[in-house]
């Protein structure tokens, strides 16, 4: 690789506006993906890696626009393909930090297939996936996050098909690294998608996002001062999964099932379930935990580094094959194994 | 076809040149018998060019006229550029590759057929009525020179005692046909031989089976000698190639060395994403064993994908090559335009078939020129060369790559299924006398202004490629219309003009680098045979031959289709008549008559195969008497 990376110049200490471009944020007011464009500002800036070595890469729609407000290396693609660029930029220079940030019609209807698959390599990237279970910059269809019976421009008597569960479908393609945050909640934004940008593997993160336009409130039950608390259940690693206002009930194991519990009268913390995020089977369990029948999990649902990422395997079979095939050179490979020779005085 | 019918005589009869044909299933070994009677024919100083004819079907049932797997060469005293259209000798495993080939031999051609196949079962299988055998039909008999042989029963005898299974030991049968041929051609069994030991000893580390091949070619080419059955034996002198060093090379693997080359020559790494589909699946083979060399491959998750992440590695600083089949570009048309806008070098190999949709993925065709050309969303040019054959496979290549990163956009390498698996003999490149492909990546600015990723060279109006890594050069690409200069996001009337013609300009730039356009024949006359890609040997041929029978027909053949050579309007005007041969319906003749306003008339094979010389002289002298 020609670059001319500069690991002898000391890292700049970065403000977040270091990372905001000089283009105008051009979303709908009251967008929450302004609050998002903060925070991955904020997350980035704060990393410990150079500017130059972030590229950010999106699809179409709204959320897709995200590149264009980031003052690194960026591409906004074509619908549903950032996965597959992300992959292309990550090989070619595996020293980059890549980035996609789309949202749900993006991820994972048109580019399903292209996500399912950088899952399931575990090539290096992350993924911010914007949830507003909606067609926004389309104005206004259903999207496959949206739940049945949606009434949309395309469904005015109520879609039909049952909505896909963004974190299931990253664990059950192998995803190593499963979060979810919200869009308005910035401190535990930052954390997670910290912890994503650090993860070496394919990491996740969904967002609840507001679409004040064509969806607005369809999060309100897990994202307003009086409904989060009751309707969403932060995870600890190593802590007892409480949640409620005064943090009085709890998660606790029914047989294979998961049930809530009010605390006290005789139930306690001992008795719920610890956090896990390194626990495979918990991960699934918690990824079905849905609303209204159970609170929904916040935070890291599962993280597990041991494999390494594709870029690295990669990395590391090329220098396999120039030990094993040490000898061969271009000439030779042009050679080939049967030559004859044609001299002039065969003419 | 010049070639006399193979009359028997005593001597070693010397003949110009022999079209052979081996036929059988598509498990017989078909493709390796005529793969090394091709080699040994080469290292013997014959001219040569193959073409493997194969079903889709990996195995398809035994016996079956569909299942036939054919491979057919012409070696030559003389230089040829087709591998010829009329069979001189026949070897025919089974009735099948009997009877799905026979129409194509000459007459008096030689047809060596395995007796021990031609029973009730088989000749049932494809077709024959009861108790008829086309071994005993008197006609053919009197058409050619049949030759029954128990090659089934010869091969089982020679390994009598072998250890290995009646399967394994029946799997022989192509060495011993292959034997009978080079006793027949009077060519030596010996590379042959060296190949056995190499590749199932030392390779496969079976010596058993390699000692069980090399019997039964030995087997085959004594029972040549001893059997007395072959009334005569045939030579073909060496041919008066240009002095140097040769190999046997197919387009695929020509396209694989040229990005090997391309990766020295640029000295950048080249990332190849592709997506398996026939017929372009052996450069993806063949490049994944280049790692060494500045050669990533990439097996994607699907088309889409391959083309992206090459998008995505030219994005990075490496060359992004994608290489698939006309269903295959339908499929990346979206990210070749985004590759266009984005204004990075990209390489899309198009190793064309006959469609349209899956078509027919074994046959070929030229069917994808105006996909190449116009298929995409919008008024998106990309540069569009295709080669003449299989070793022109390996200077297109490098002259895709050359163009794609000068220009800074796509490339679309136009090669066909004929191409692809046909092999010729190919002088081996002098690596030191390709010259250096320029990279030139945008340097960190040394002053306070801005980077302006969308400033052209005023020269070819590529844009600077700048790195990501790069500090100072933060920039964002996208898919939206740019504003010139800055590369922001544009709505603005005149600027979507004015960046839809500077893309356009940027390829029609490409054209001041190619050269004359050379002619086969007159510079002037009566008639110009225009040509491109894989019918060039078709063309060529046929030509000569219109020319000696005192035709005023020359023939020119280009590699530039967009955009086109700057002389070939001059060029065209020359001739009373243009006509194009083209295994389409006449898409290069469309172009050419809206481009230049000429009467150009078509030539229009669309067979699933090349043109036949005889064809394509047959329909010239139609269009030149009508």
């Amino acid at each position: 690789m020609t670059t001319t990376q500069t690991n002898d110049v000391p890292l700049p200490t970065y403000k977040p506006k270091d990372f905001a471009s000089d283009q105008e944020v051009r979303w709908c007011p009251g967008c929450g993906d302004y609050a998002v464009l903060k925070g991955v500002q904020k997350a980035a800036s704060a990393l410990g890696r150079r500017r130059e070595d972030f590229v950010f890469i999106s699809g179409i729609g709204c959320a897709a626009r995200f590149p264009y407000y980031m003052n690194t290396y960026g591409m906004h693609t074509i619908h549903g393909r950032s996965p597959a660029v992300a992959t292309g930029v990550k090989l070619a220079n595996p020293k980059l930090q890549v980035c996609i940030v789309s949202g749900d019609g993006d991820l994972l209807s048109i580019g399903g297939n292209h996500t399912m698959h950088a899952i399931r390599r575990n090539i290096d990237i992350t993924v911010l996936l914007l949830n507003n279970r909606i067609y926004g910059l389309t104005k206004g269809q259903y999207s496959p996050t949206s739940e049945v019976g949606k009434k949309t421009k395309s469904t005015p008597l109520g879609s039909l098909d049952f909505p896909i569960n963004p974190l299931s479908l990253a664990l059950g393609a192998g995803c190593r690294f499963i979060a979810r945050t919200l869009d308005v909640d910035l401190k535990l934004f930052d954390e997670v998608y910290t912890r994503a940008l650090e993860f070496r593997g394919c990491s996740l993160v969904e967002v609840y996002q507001d679409c004040n336009i064509f969806n607005h409130g369809s999060f309100f039950y897990a994202s307003q001062k009086d409904t989060k608390p009751e309707n969403t259940v932060l995870l600890r690693h190593g802590e007892p999964m409480v949640f409620g206002k005064d943090n009085d009930k709890g998660l606790r194991r029914k047989g294979e099932n998961i049930e809530v519990v009010q605390l006290g009268g005789g139930v306690t913390e001992d008795e719920l379930l610890i956090h896990d995020e390194t626990n495979l089977m918990m991960a699934h369990m918690l990824t079905e935990l849905a609303h209204p029948e159970f609170p929904e999990p916040m935070g890291v649902l599962y993280a597990d580094p041991t494999d390494p990422s594709y870029d690295k395997l990669y990395g590391d079979q090329v220098e396999e094959a120039k030990r094993r095939y040490e000898g061969q050179t271009l000439e030779s490979l042009i050679r080939g194994e049967n030559t004859w020779t044609v001299g002039p005085a065969k003419r | 076809m010049s070639t006399p019918p193979l009359a028997p005589t005593r001597d070693p009869e010397s003949l110009e040149s022999v079209v052979i044909r081996f036929s059988g299933d598509s498990g017989d070994g078909m493709q390796l018998a005529g793969g090394q009677f091709a080699a040994t024919s080469a290292i013997l100083g014959n001219d040569i060019a193959t073409f493997p004819d194969f079903p889709a079907e990996i195995r398809a049932p035994r016996g079956t006229t569909f299942g036939v797997s054919g491979f057919q060469l012409q070696f030559s005293s003389t230089d040829i550029h087709t591998p010829g259209d009329v069979v001189n000798a026949l070897i025919a495993m089974n009735p099948a590759g009997l009877k799905v080939n026979l129409a194509d031999v000459a007459a008096g051609g030689i047809v060596v057929a395995n007796a021990d196949e031609f029973n009730d079962v088989n000749l049932k299988k494809c077709g024959y009525p009861e108790g008829y055998s086309p071994l005993n039909d008197e006609q053919i008999n009197t058409s050619y020179q049949v030759f029954a042989v128990p090659m089934s029963r010869l091969t089982r005898e020679a390994l009598e005692g072998s250890s290995m299974s009646i399967k394994e030991i029946d799997r022989c049968r192509n060495m011993f046909a292959l034997g009978v041929a080079y006793w027949l051609f009077e060519r030596s069994i010996d590379a042959t031989i060296e190949h056995i030991n190499e590749y199932y000893g030392a390779l496969k580390k079976r010596p058993d089976v390699a000692e069980a091949n090399v019997k039964v070619l030995k087997a085959g080419y004594y029972f040549g000698e001893n059997a007395e059955l072959f009334p005569a034996r045939y030579r073909v002198p060496p041919a008066t190639l240009a002095p140097g060093v040769y190999r046997q090379i197919s387009g695929n693997q020509a396209i694989e060395l040229g990005l090997a080359t391309v990766a020295r020559k640029a000295g950048i790494d080249v990332l190849y994403a592709g997506y398996p589909i026939t017929p372009a699946s052996e450069i993806l083979h063949g490049l994944s064993k280049l790692k060494h060399l500045g050669v990533k491959t990439f097996q994607a998750e699907d088309e889409i994908a391959a083309i992206c992440a090459a998008i995505g590695a030219s994005f990075a600083g490496e060359l992004g090559v994608t290489g698939t089949s006309g269903p295959g570009v339908a499929l990346k048309s979206e990210a070749l335009g985004l590759a266009t806008i984005y204004e990075l070098p990209l390489v899309l190999v198009n190793v064309q078939r006959a469609g349209p949709s899956t078509g027919m993925p074994t046959k070929t065709e030229q069917g994808d020129l105006f996909q190449a050309l116009y298929g995409r969303s919008g008024e998106s040019p990309c540069i569009v060369i295709a080669p003449k054959g299989p070793a022109d496979c390996f200077d297109s290549t490098i002259e895709a790559a050359r163009l794609a990163i000068r220009h800074m956009c796509p490339v679309i390498l136009l090669s066909d299924g004929y191409i692809a698996n046909g092999a010729e003999p190919w002088k081996l490149p002098d690596l030191d006398a390709i010259p250096p492909i320029e990279v030139t990546f945008a340097a960190p600015p040394d002053n306070g202004d801005g980077f302006h990723g969308y400033k052209r060279d005023l020269e070819t109006l590529a844009r600077p490629w700048a790195l990501p890594g790069t500090p100072g050069l933060e920039h964002r690409i996208g898919s939206l219309e740019k504003q010139d200069v800055t590369g922001n996001v544009s709505y603005d009337p005149m600027n979507h003009e004015l960046m839809v013609k500077a893309r356009a300009d940027k390829v029609a730039r490409a054209a001041a680098d190619i050269p004359p356009t050379p002619v086969r024949g007159s510079p002037s006359g009566d008639v110009l045979l225009l040509g491109w890609g894989s019918t060039f040997g078709a063309i060529a041929t046929a030509t000569d031959k219109l020319r000696a029978k005192g035709h005023d027909v020359s023939s020119a053949h280009i590699r530039h289709l967009s955009p086109l050579p700057p002389d070939l309007g001059d060029l065209l005007k020359c001739y009373k008549r243009v006509i194009i041969p083209e295994n389409n319906t006449g898409q290069l003749c469309m172009l050419i008559r809206a481009k230049f306003l000429i009467d150009a008339k078509g030539v229009n094979h669309i067979r699933g195969r090349a043109f036949r010389v005889d064809e394509l002289v047959e329909a010239v002298l139609e269009l030149i008497n009508d």
